[in-house]
């Protein structure tokens, strides 16, 4: 469940990343503003208090559609969907900053030659820019991921039963409760460090064309 | 927008904001501390102190905070030992709880960021007082801890960013901070957006000011380089 949540939330922030990146890249000053507004309110809120709003905001918020097609009561929104968008609000705005550093890290030569033999925008961006921005990405990316991946315990205030919140009614029923959490925090421990070693392996595999991988600089 | 309310709400955040101010300077300053420990004994060359170095900083930057925080706050009281020992009066409030286990977090992230600066710290300098004859304590005072100190400065004010954001965990244990304070203001009223709001904006605010006198600060430190001529620069 823990991993489901990353990994959604993750792959949202993913698309909101880009979307906020090439908004901040654009160059357009209205969207330039609005990326930077995204991106400082979300790496500058507690995470703790978007995933409150999210979940109790939007429950309010379906509730409200709810009542105006004629349901009364009140309709909660799922515990799943409203971490994963939640967390995954916070994981784009941090990939936003990581998708930028890489296309900014593209070199300016590259996409002169790209467009001097006549590349079109799209061709361009497919064939130069998107596997430079790939591979820059990478180690930000696996920073991001970690990050969610402890995040996502945060949601267990929201009643989602992964890992935290397992361990934490587990705990509870046993009293039990330094083993439990020993435990539960032994297997985010394993999760991290695994989550580290694919991400070293696809890094390395990602740079094997690079002068450093190699065996020279 | 109810103008009043979101004032009443606000005058009432604010009270619960020296707590959340108390939680903040007390782990930042303490974890710096601890963290400066772990990464003497990280860097300082004894096999086993690197070792139990490196195994601390795996563990906690591995793992999330909430789960340090409910292992320090639920489960130590398990223990009878503790219960019965003489730092119970003190392990049993729920703030102390809180920022001893924000600082043991940020310690384990702090010795990583110090670790970089000190690696950045350029050999030849090392080497050069060396070589006119300082050593141990006096190199590092003089030449390793200044340099690594404006390395590590811009890594280290995100981390004290991630501490501010990080003390808002503390209402899980039963800390009355701004977002507990916030939340139980919530379950009075039911109006979400408003309070969040506030309290957002909170945050905002105080990460605002801290990250300006992080600028400040490594602005200060770096006057020798921009009093540099412009033609040393490559």
């Amino acid at each position: 469940m823990t991993l489901a949540v990353t990994a959604v939330a993750l792959l949202i922030g993913a698309v909101l990343g880009a979307i906020v990146a090439a908004a901040k890249l654009s160059g357009n000053r209205v969207l330039v503003f609005l990326g930077s507004v995204y991106t400082t309110i979300f790496r500058g809120v507690p995470e703790l208090l978007i995933i409150y709003l999210i979940y109790f905001g939007g429950s309010s918020a379906v509730t409200a559609i709810g009542q105006a097609m004629g349901y009364e009561g009140f309709l909660g929104l799922p515990s799943f969907a409203a971490g994963a968008l939640a967390v995954g609000i916070i994981s784009g705005s941090y990939q936003a900053e990581v998708f930028r550093g890489a296309y900014l890290a593209v070199a300016r030569g590259e996409l002169e030659a790209a467009s001097a033999i006549g590349m079109s925008r799209g061709l361009r961006f497919r064939r130069i820019i998107m596997p430079q921005v790939l591979r820059y990405a990478l180690p930000g990316f696996g920073n991001v991921w970690q990050l969610s991946l402890k995040d996502s315990a945060l949601i267990s205030v929201t009643g989602l039963a992964e890992l935290m919140r397992t361990s934490q009614v587990a705990a509870g029923s046993t009293r039990q409760y330094f083993l439990f959490f020993i435990v539960g925090g032994a297997l985010y421990l394993i999760l991290t460090s695994l989550s580290d070693q694919v991400f070293n392996r696809a890094e390395r595999r990602a740079n094997r064309s690079m002068p450093s991988a190699m065996g020279q600089v | 927008m109810d103008i009043e309310f979101l004032s009443s709400t606000m005058v009432t955040l604010l009270k619960a904001l020296p707590v959340t101010l108390a939680l903040f300077a007390l782990s930042v300053s303490i974890g710096c501390v601890l963290a400066l420990v772990i990464v003497w004994m990280r860097v300082g060359g004894n096999r086993y102190l690197a070792g139990f170095a490196k195994g601390y900083i795996f563990v906690f930057r591995g793992s999330p905070l909430l789960i340090q925080m409910f292992l320090v706050f639920y489960g130590l009281a398990q223990f009878d030992f503790i219960r019965n020992g003489p730092l119970w009066p003190l392990l049993r409030e729920p703030f102390v709880c809180a920022v001893l286990s924000l600082a043991l977090c940020t310690a384990g992230y702090s010795a990583e960021i110090f670790r970089g600066g000190i690696r950045s710290v350029p050999p030849r300098e090392i080497e050069a007082a060396r070589a006119i004859g300082m050593s141990g304590f006096l190199l590092v005072r003089r030449i390793i801890a200044p340099i690594a100190l404006r390395f590590a400065l811009p890594a280290y004010s995100t981390e004290v960013v991630l501490m501010m954001k990080s003390t808002s965990l503390a209402s899980l244990v039963t800390v009355w901070e701004v977002t507990g304070v916030a939340q139980r203001l919530i379950s009075h009223t039911y109006r979400t957006m408003e309070v969040f709001l506030c309290a957002a904006i909170i945050y905002l605010v105080l990460n605002f000011i801290v990250l300006q006198a992080m600028a400040l600060l490594e602005h200060f430190l770096s006057r020798h380089l921009r009093a540099a001529p412009p033609a040393a620069k490559a």
